[in-house]
């Protein structure tokens, strides 16, 4: 996907001036976090979990390499064939080869984040082959040739009259009104595709050592579709993803659905292991696992090195009030919201995407919903400083944060300035206590007031309050 | 390009970068890191799990998530019971008396209960299929198939309605311990360990459920509880 990143600020007031994106963004909210709270609420034993899941990412991370050996040395002993890709260009270029090698003209996709980085379907595509996305939201999106704006749910900010007016372009019949009966539409048009691809693509939520196994977890079905009926199985995964054990799956599993939308359990979830064995009535005859870096090892060996344990549930842009008013699409790449904020900037070059780790009110909701407790506010904290540090933000930005670095790190200089502060703001307010209008800062005021200070500073009421007790 | 010099390259040159990032020098993972890496998984450690997934009636749990994710369920004491329980299924729901099953239950009295069976794997025009499963699980209301010859997935994915025979006997607790189970009986996983927890399902279109995405839109579970 090309990168947009740096067009964030436009993109998202248009966003905001989008009355149809608002009210289909606002419908989406509270099914997401309600359905978390209430699937958390009754787990019982939700912290444990977490701290375990957080522990079993950090395992793998910090021996990354031996468990990536072990898995290819698994993987390999089963039959598949492992590929490693340092960059999105060769990540396609490897797919796009084994295609040709193999004469493949049709290809059936599950969702895969990853192919989106890299722009499979576009490489593929220029090849001659075609390239059918199955997840109903990738899908809906391919009709409408628009990237997905969630990692979980692609479609969120579509209405589903929107979709009718896509569907009845795409399948040449009667509009439908009714979320079934497109929902049916779809599945008949696609299935025709499934029984008829010579390639599946699929990413895999994790890779695991110990079986050389990669994994999809969907509610559809689409994917076991994917992997289970084409003679070729090609998976394109990140090489974050790999975890030890079975067991580590188990313990990831319980929190992926329920971080996501609040469900107990994901209706469809399949390991795959290698080929089909002898007799089977099913499965691919080639597996290729191309293993993916494309920046990720950027991240490794440093505070940063947290955020690989995404499990790419999408709970923080769920939960992120930026997120929630304007959207995936703003942020102007694949991963939108609090985890988007730091992947893309550091994926694609902190310069492209200056204001998405500036696009967060520091207000802990992600972090607190994430399920590996991913520190994002502070992650998203060292890329501003990362910023300050490279002058890449713009010379009044930086001067008043020198100029505040400056008086605060001197205690008496502080207390003095922000007395005076209190007081001027305070007498801006006037008798209704409200600023309209604030000298350089018009882009706050512009359209709302900002409430005036009372006229004196908490230590100066402390100060005061303790010597009454006194 | 080369294509597969190039490759070899980047993996030399991901699990270098690994190692700099890391503070590990070399290209590759030394003996004792890998021994100790191997170690950690042979462990298989196992993490908290939430309390009611160790119900005193672990069917009563797998009944209820069962009934939450909407798969029906149906409890018969012998196999030889199967064929008329799948008959009054299909009779209820108004559903075709003829399906595609797995070779296991072949064997049965079919004609009997007025069924048309296929012993073969389903196909994208089969309305019905029968399964058995390797085991269930009661925490989450899930059955667990293994590919292989005689258990062909598609059976149990492509058909609108999936039925599927649960030994009592067979019901765990967790997934934990279905894949202790799976290691102890069968060794390395086969291609497929699938998972199915209820019926197809996407929220893709403004979060609304719709039961039926692209695999069946009924899954039915028959308990043999001898």
């Amino acid at each position: 996907m090309q990168v947009q990143s740096m067009f964030f600020k436009q993109r998202a007031s248009e966003k905001l001036g989008d009355a149809l994106l608002q009210g289909n963004m606002k419908k989406a909210k509270g099914k997401f976090v309600d359905g978390r709270a209430k699937a958390v609420a009754e787990f019982g034993v939700w912290e444990e979990v977490r701290t375990h899941a957080a522990k079993v990412r950090d395992r793998a991370l910090a021996n990354l390499d031996a468990y990536l050996v072990e898995f290819e040395r698994n993987a390999t002993r089963r039959g598949a064939v492992v590929h490693w890709a340092e960059t999105a260009e060769e990540a396609c270029a490897i797919i796009a080869d084994i295609a040709a090698r193999n004469g493949v003209r049709k290809v059936t996709k599950s969702k895969s984040m990853v192919s989106e980085e890299v722009n499979l379907n576009e490489r593929l595509e220029a090849a001659g082959v075609q390239v059918v996305e199955t997840d109903l939201g990738e899908y809906i999106l391919q009709l409408a040739h628009e990237p997905p704006s969630h990692i979980v749910a692609p479609a969120v900010h579509k209405s589903k009259e929107q979709v009718a007016d896509l569907f009845q372009k795409a399948h040449g019949k009667p509009r439908l009104t009714e979320i079934p009966a497109m929902t049916r539409e779809a599945r008949e048009a696609l299935r025709g595709h499934f029984l008829t691809a010579d390639m599946g693509i699929s990413g895999s939520n994790f890779v695991i050592a110990e079986t050389g196994t990669t994994l999809t977890v969907t509610n559809e079905g689409n994917a076991d579709m994917v992997t289970t009926i084409p003679r070729i199985h090609v998976v394109i995964t990140g090489i974050e993803k790999v975890i030890g054990t079975m067991e580590d799956f188990a313990t990831l599993i319980r929190l992926l659905p329920r971080s996501a939308v609040g469900q107990t359990i994901a209706n469809y979830l399949t390991l795959t292991t290698g080929l089909r064995m002898p007799g089977d009535a099913d499965g691919p005859e080639q597996m290729h696992i191309v293993l993916v870096d494309a920046g990720r090892t950027k991240l490794l060996g440093g505070p940063m090195q947290e955020m690989l344990r995404c499990i790419r549930c999408g709970a923080c842009m769920n939960h992120c009030p930026v997120y929630q008013n304007i959207g995936g699409h703003a942020y102007g790449w694949v991963y939108p919201g609090p985890m988007g904020s730091i992947l893309t900037p550091v994926y694609v070059g902190l310069e492209n995407a200056g204001d998405l780790p500036n696009a967060a009110t520091f207000c802990h909701e992600c972090s607190v919903a994430c399920p590996v407790k991913i520190p994002l506010p502070e992650l998203m904290r060292k890329l501003r400083e990362e910023q300050f540090d490279r002058k890449l933000r713009p010379w009044p930005e930086r001067m008043a944060i020198a100029a505040w670095a400056f008086a605060v790190k001197r205690p008496a200089l502080y207390a003095f300035l922000s007395a005076m502060g209190a007081r001027v703001a305070s007498w801006m307010g006037g008798s209704e206590g409200l600023i309209h209008s604030l000298p350089g800062l018009d882009g706050w005021t512009k359209g709302r007031d900002m409430p005036a200070p009372q006229g004196r500073t908490f230590r100066e009421m402390y100060r005061q309050r303790t010597r009454e007790r006194r | 390009m080369d294509v597969k010099r190039g490759r070899m390259g980047a993996r030399e040159n991901i699990l270098a970068r690994i190692r700099r990032a890391q503070g590990r020098s070399g290209g590759e993972p030394t003996a004792a890191e890998t021994a100790l890496v191997r170690e950690a998984i042979a462990r298989h450690e196992v993490g908290p799990q939430p309390p009611f997934a160790h119900a005193p009636d672990r069917l009563a749990q797998f009944r209820k998530e069962c009934e939450r994710l909407g798969t029906t369920h149906a409890t018969i004491a012998s196999r030889s019971e199967i064929p008329a329980e799948v008959s009054r299924y299909l009779a209820a729901g108004g559903l075709e008396k003829r399906l595609a099953g797995w070779h296991e239950f072949a064997g049965l009295d079919w004609a009997g209960a007025g069924i048309a069976f296929d012993n073969r794997p389903a196909t994208g025009d089969d309305k019905t299929g029968l399964t058995g499963c390797f085991c269930a699980i009661a925490e989450t209301g899930t059955v667990l198939l293994l590919s292989s010859p005689a258990t062909p997935k598609v059976t149990a994915l492509l058909p609108e309605t999936h039925i599927c025979v649960v030994g009592a006997a067979r019901l765990v607790d967790t997934m934990e311990d279905s894949f202790a189970l799976v290691r102890s009986e069968v060794g390395d996983p086969p291609r497929a360990v699938f998972f199915v927890s209820g019926p197809s399902r996407t929220a893709d279109i403004e979060q609304t459920i719709v039961i039926g995405a692209h695999g069946p839109y009924r899954v039915h579970v028959i308990v043999v509880e001898p």
